[in-house]
């Protein structure tokens, strides 16, 4: 029988190679062209004024995003605030007491099809919930709405953290006559403790980059947000959003990449080193 | 001994707790959606997804073009991120670590930035080179429309599929491959032909991960769809999803116009859980190394 | 006498795991249609001796080959053979068995279709002349269109057999092929194994020593990544020239 000459499949195979590294570098070009282009546009705007004075109404020339970067500093603590302490005793309660347990595997389902649901329907749910209620937008009804986003992921790392733990060390501790809460609260917490910093602190990176919860929550305004419980409260992400999408003006426009040149910067800056740090540790581990 | 025991079961109660807030959370959303929906449901019944006429003025709530659209720029984008996806995720799984960990770690940062700042970019950059580009065929395009949207959203979608085929490839068994190429196979016959085929399940599970995002992704799509409630019928149209409309429509809506808007909502909802039921026993708790 | 006519050749072989040595000046002339068993202790070195005849180590990176090994007179180690080519005429059965992700025709059928121009039928009968010649034919012939993957071990590993005889290989290494298998499925590979011998030249990696002496012609003996010595598998099991292949094969370490 007659052979099939390779000639062809080579070929076929250093084509796909060839694939796959323009693929990739096709990825990061447009990365890096997002990235440039954000520097780009908003790198003549920053100054001194811009992180220092509140926003101007719209159409109005001048005035800085400080009470936008203020107010989405506020209202992402609040989210963590709100979301940590029922996410962090979830995912420790499903790696160390649950485990296969029916309340423990609904949680887990629920947690991952919490996962999947897309912000605007949590920002419509926070609207419903704290809006609608109380009669008036608020920056709280915008955390709210992030911490619900923030809820999965944390609780996800907590109990990923934590049941990476081997057993050995908690049989130890029980055996040293250790009550179950001191050692998961002091031995096993200290031993999870970086990678549940990490994955949090990635989490809240996320979530203070959204901006469609907060289009139904805690809108905009050119004030500092002095009325985070009761009243609309800035942010960077709606700021850029009404700066750009919505205005017609250039001057808006550069302070709107501004904005964005912020965001990017602080929100990279805070996944690099997350990032770092985790795989520090995962390389300490090995 | 006794207080032992009280702490203990305090301890164990809060952390419980925490799973039962969650729990009691997502019923809620459920529970708020549908309330919230019932209005419309009820004025607009089935003509919500069978009508294309968006008319909030005068009343008629027919989202099929939001639906259209949502549809239309999720499979275009994943038409495209789909097999860009893919070959990232082969070339980090085949490049030595001092590229591979840099590349991956650069791919995952794309996830990172916020998805208000992909839509100014394809406001300002995409959807302006792309109706010079068109003009210069003679065709003229208002530079908004399905293709910027689904552009943008293979973007952003990208790092999220490829990470997760990433890891679902790395799993393949070592002599699985080595037995593939064993029987003489090149690389890209092993990998597509066999290492392909028994990952099959994980990669389409990263293949629904990307889908879930591309439909609920909100801003990105906003800046660039062009709003159009129309259902879209050639590539240039301009478009809107359901997540857009939503963003849109909300600030200025009320009465019914609100209540359609969560009732849209309860479709994209409805549609991401299905999306999730079926992508968590194809992928497991990957996360768990 | 004659000068002897060797299928495989190997020359001063040195193996690198980057910068570790595995494998010092390996030399073993391997005679075809002949069952060699390579024996020793593990992490001597046998493996690894074996994944150089069809250059399947080049999948890892670090991992280097030096010296020359002749298949048919001809150098594998020049970068310029055609390695498709190549793992097609030497066929590789490992430790686990790895059938593909399909069904148990297209295990066979794909290295068929992978290496020749053939016709559906032809792809057919030679499909069932590889599982006949691995035995396997009258167990799987009703359940062609199954999944390879759902057979027990034991027929798990004669479909990898049937689907490295398939490319029609002159060679056939085998890595440990009967460490993973129960003892009935053991016994069937070293029976077909006797057969396969007319039609290959077949070394075989074994941990086992009474496999060894079961079914191979010559036995090579591995320590520490050298070969300690070579000959006729008698009389390596009886009467070994070297101390330390009489402890090995007498039990005594390893």
């Amino acid at each position: 029988m007659k052979t099939r000459a390779t000639f062809f499949r080579k070929t076929k195979d250093s084509l796909m190679r060839a694939f796959s590294g323009f693929a990739t570098s096709m990825a990061l070009v447009l990365m890096a062209w997002v990235i440039f282009t954000i520097v780009r546009e908003g790198h003549s705007s920053i100054s001194a004024e811009l992180f220092l004075n509140a926003s101007k109404p719209f159409g109005e020339v001048g005035g800085g995003i400080a009470n936008a970067l203020l107010g989405t500093v506020m209202i992402t603590a609040g989210a963590a605030a709100l979301a940590l302490p029922p996410a962090l005793a979830a995912g420790i309660w499903l790696a160390e007491f649950g485990k296969d347990s029916l309340l423990a595997r609904a949680a887990r389902f629920t947690v991952n099809v919490m996962m999947g649901v897309p912000s605007v329907i949590v920002g419509l749910f926070a609207y419903g919930v704290l809006v609608t209620t109380t009669g008036h937008f608020s920056g709280f009804a915008g955390s709210f709405s992030l911490a619900i986003l923030m809820f999965p992921v944390v609780v996800r790392t907590t109990e990923d953290q934590f049941s990476g733990i081997g057993d050995a060390l908690r049989e130890s501790l029980l055996a040293l006559g250790a009550s179950r809460a001191r050692s998961t609260l002091t031995v096993i917490w200290s031993a999870a403790r970086s990678g549940v910093v990490t994955g949090v602190l990635l989490a809240v990176a996320r979530v203070s980059g959204e901006t469609a919860p907060l289009l139904f929550t805690a809108l905009f305004a050119d004030t500092w947000p002095t009325s985070y419980f009761s009243g609309p409260t800035p942010s960077a992400p709606v700021l850029i959003t009404s700066y750009t999408m919505d205005s017609p003006f250039e001057s808006m426009h550069r302070i709107g990449w501004s904005a964005a040149l912020t965001m990017a910067f602080i929100l990279l800056a805070v996944n690099i080193t997350a990032r770092y740090f985790g795989a520090k540790r995962a390389a300490k581990r090995k | 001994m006794r207080r032992i025991l009280d702490t203990d079961t305090a301890f164990r109660w809060f952390c419980k707790a925490g799973a039962i807030v969650g729990l009691a959370v997502a019923i809620a959303l459920v529970a708020v959606i549908l309330k919230e929906s019932m209005l419309a449901l009820r004025t607009a019944g089935f003509s919500l997804v069978f009508s294309a006429e968006w008319n909030p003025a005068d009343g008629s709530f027919g989202a099929a073009g939001a639906l259209a659209g949502t549809a239309a720029t999720t499979l275009l984008a994943l038409l495209m991120a789909v097999p860009m996806a893919f070959a990232a995720a082969l070339f980090v799984n085949a490049a030595p670590p001092n590229v591979a960990v840099p590349v991956a770690h650069a791919l995952d940062l794309l996830a990172a930035i916020p998805s208000v700042i992909y839509g100014m970019w394809g406001l300002f950059v995409l959807c302006p080179l792309l109706q010079s580009v068109l003009s210069r065929f003679g065709i003229e395009y208002t530079g908004f429309g399905l293709v910027p949207s689904s552009l943008v959203l293979a973007l952003m979608v990208l790092p999220y599929v490829s990470a997760v085929m990433r890891d679902v490839l790395a799993q393949t068994p070592v002599a699985l491959v080595e037995s593939a190429m064993g029987v003489g196979c090149t690389r890209w016959e092993a990998t597509w032909d066999v290492v392909v085929r028994s990952r099959k399940a994980g990669l389409l599970g990263a293949i629904m991960i990307g889908l879930g995002r591309a439909l609920g992704e909100t801003m990105a799509v906003l800046f660039v769809c062009g709003g159009v409630s129309a259902i879209p019928t050639g590539l240039l149209d301009g478009c809107t999803t359901i997540a857009a409309t939503l963003a849109n429509d909300f600030a200025e809506a009320d009465g019914v116009h609100k209540s359609a808007l969560f009732a849209l909502g309860g479709i994209l909802l409805a549609l991401e859980f299905a999306i999730q039921a079926t992508t968590i026993p194809l992928i497991g708790r990957r996360s768990k190394k | 006498m004659q000068k002897k006519k060797y299928k495989i050749e190997t020359k001063r072989l040195n193996f690198f795991y980057g910068d570790h040595q595995a494998l010092f000046d390996n030399d073993l002339s391997i005679e075809a249609n002949k069952i060699t068993a390579v024996i020793g202790p593990s992490g001597c070195g046998k493996s690894t001796h074996l994944r150089v005849y069809n250059r399947i180590f080049e999948l890892h990176r670090g991992q280097r080959a030096e010296g020359e090994v002749f298949i048919d007179g001809k150098d594998i180690l020049d970068p310029g053979i055609d390695l498709l080519d190549l793992r097609r005429r030497v066929g590789m059965i490992f430790q686990k068995p790895t059938p593909f992700p399909m069904s148990v025709f297209d295990n066979v059928a794909y290295p068929i279709r992978l290496h020749f121009k053939a016709s559906q039928k032809e792809i057919a009968e030679r499909v069932e002349n590889a599982l006949r010649g691995a035995a396997l034919w009258d167990e799987v012939k009703d359940k062609l269109r199954e999944s390879g993957q759902a057979l027990s071990g034991g027929q798990q590993q004669r479909l990898c057999i049937a689907r490295a005889i398939a490319a029609e290989p002159e060679i056939l290494l085998m890595d440990e092929p009967t460490s993973a298998i129960d003892p009935v499925g053991t016994l069937k590979i070293e029976e077909l194994m006797d057969r396969l011998r007319e039609r290959f030249t077949i070394v075989i990696v074994t941990h086992n020593m009474q496999q060894a002496s079961r079914i191979s012609d010559t036995t090579a003996f591995f320590y520490k990544g050298s070969i300690v010595e070579v000959g006729p598998t008698k009389l390596i099991f009886t009467n070994p020239r070297n101390k330390q292949t009489e402890d090995y094969v007498s039990g005594r370490f390893g």
